[in-house]
């Protein structure tokens, strides 16, 4: 990160954010610094510490220690406020299959306080935008997985949010469907300076949107960068994949448990 | 139609500062019941839209009413005062279904945090109290949906109903907070316990006794001592007892109208308030 930035440019700053549960730290002393107009990716292996993240970025979790703030509100101190200010789509496909793509919209709009005269209008622009006019009146259960995720992404854009936070946005997803979030999500970023918060293990997907990545590893952040950067550091013809890999891998052989997995394997090799 | 799409994506952001809001949230009693309602109406429209369940209901009180009542009526064993057996269970049999609705409520809870519904409302700035008040007005209503056939029901039964405007008001009256008593309770422990399958056992485990533990098919007085206390702490009973006199030609209350409202309004407030610091709990 650059030395450059100054606290009005940062969207969402974490300054040594850690989560217990009980004897067991999810998320060990975690500084991240977003700036406004990017889209920063949020990496790891399964169990890295990326959904406790995002669940204390959001409000939902009470971190332990650490602050973070979001469009200048503390997590902890003024959660309303951060509220306010951000737009969430979880990792599952999560609009309610029982209303229609509008419904869905109209709640959200309800929720944060739209007053009832710019509704319609704005829920309008929103399904267009996302391509979803012609199926506004349809139940959501109908709607394809790219669909209903794209009616998520309308339903966390509608109030405006200084910074829009995804968890996993294209898993499950067939490729034309993934290509089609992705692409929306970079015309947010290019046309309207979107901030945006996505975790992912999807090395493409990070590559493709990403203009900054933080890896996690058992709560810890080990690599963090560009990725031109970090592919150019490990080699010349070097993919997100080897980052992620290199990256995860040394900590993997470093860890006792990893470790037995491997000497197990290399034996069952040897028998077989 | 180029200028259309560019017009459509200013709006959709928020061009004019960074993090400046189209929305500012307002907060106070405004706020508070814009959420409720909202939530109401999104429950309203699923059930309206699959109404199957609600009919489903019914089955077990015909059974109930038709099969368990007629026996027992021939026995005559259950001192009713002066009511006849069916006429004293019926008002039980509506509390019952009223429990046995409600209670299940939670377990769509869990399912919608499975779904990361809940997870989408409690990062939306509305407060918890409204999530939760929308859930039991939402139950109340089904509530009232339920009473209508149950009175159908009972009307074909022919038992003695009071028809006036002021027993009827009164008994959906007690019907809808009844609904939100148990539906809170069901959320409170839905938010404990978080997982589905815990969820049915112990909702198995806490209708039947609740329901034997009251005054729903015999007089509280009929108890042993022990059956006794607990009947007194049950809010079933103070439903059934508030039924009962309004609902039936000749029945009587108990404790009294005052008490049994008064109960049940604030069992719904205690459970509000717990069901509000519990739910966000549910995500973790």
């Amino acid at each position: 990160m650059t030395g450059e930035t100054t606290a009005q440019d940062v969207a969402v700053r974490a300054s040594q954010l850690t989560k217990r549960f009980g004897s067991f730290t999810a998320v060990s002393r975690l500084d991240l610094t977003i700036r406004y107009g990017e889209i920063f990716g949020l990496l790891g292996p399964n169990g890295a510490g990326k959904s406790t993240t995002i669940k204390m970025l959001i409000t939902l979790l009470a971190p332990t220690s650490g602050t973070a703030v979001i469009a200048g509100f503390d997590v902890a101190d003024s959660s309303m406020d951060v509220r306010r200010r951000i737009g969430y789509v979880p990792q599952m496909l999560s609009a309610d299959g029982g209303l229609t793509g509008r419904e869905n919209l109209t709640l959200s709009a309800r929720l944060y306080g739209m007053p009832r005269h710019e509704r319609s209008e704005n829920i309008r622009h929103a399904l267009k935008f996302m391509g979803l006019e012609a199926h506004a009146d349809k139940l959501v259960k109908a709607y394809s997985g790219g669909m209903i995720r794209r009616l998520e992404i309308a339903q966390a854009l509608l109030h405006h949010p200084a910074v829009l936070v995804l968890d996993e946005p294209t898993i499950g997803l067939d490729p034309v469907a993934r290509h089609a979030v992705w692409e929306r999500l970079k015309v947010l970023r290019r046309d309207l300076g979107l901030t945006v918060l996505i975790t992912t293990h999807d090395m493409e997907e990070a590559d493709e949107l990403c203009d900054e990545l933080v890896i996690l590893h058992h709560g810890k952040k080990i690599v963090a960068g560009k990725p031109a950067d970090l592919k150019a550091a490990i080699g010349p013809d070097a993919t997100l994949d080897d980052v992620f890999t290199s990256s995860c891998g040394v900590i993997i052989q470093e860890s006792g448990d990893f470790r037995n997995v491997n000497q197990t394997r290399r034996t069952a090799r040897r028998l077989g | 139609m180029i200028s259309d799409e560019a017009a459509g994506q200013k709006r959709l952001l928020y061009p004019e500062k960074k993090g400046g809001l189209r929305t500012v949230s307002p907060s106070g009693l405004a706020a508070f019941f814009g959420q409720v309602f909202a939530i109401v109406e999104v429950e309203i429209r699923k059930v309206l839209r699959d109404p199957i369940e609600l009919f489903s209901r019914v089955a077990q009180p015909i059974l109930w009413l038709a099969v368990f009542g007629q026996v027992f009526s021939r026995i005559k064993g259950i001192p009713t005062g002066n009511l006849s057996y069916m006429a004293f269970m019926a008002p039980g049999i509506l509390a019952q279904s009223v429990l046995f609705s409600a209670i299940f409520y939670g377990i769509s809870v869990i399912w919608e945090r499975d779904l990361g519904i809940v997870q989408k409302l409690l990062v939306s700035p509305s407060y918890r109290e409204a999530l939760v008040s929308g859930k039991a007005v939402a139950a109340g209503i089904r509530g009232l949906a339920q009473m209508v056939l149950i009175y159908i029901l009972i009307w074909a039964m022919r038992i003695n109903l009071n028809h006036g405007v002021v027993s009827i008001l009164g008994v959906m009256t007690a019907v809808f907070l009844g609904s939100a008593v148990f539906s809170t309770f069901s959320l409170v422990v839905a938010c404990i316990v978080k997982t589905r399958e815990r969820f049915m056992g112990i909702g198995q485990l806490l209708t039947m006794p609740m329901f034997f533990a009251s005054n729903a098919i015999y007089p509280v007085a009929l108890m042993p001592a022990w059956l006794r206390v607990i009947a007194r702490f049950n809010p079933l009973t103070y439903l059934v007892d508030a039924l009962r006199q309004l609902m039936v030609q000749g029945g009587q209350s108990v404790y009294g109208p005052g008490m049994d409202f008064g109960v049940l309004a604030a069992v719904f407030l205690v459970l509000l308030l717990l069901a509000s610091r519990l739910y966000s709990g549910i995500v973790r």
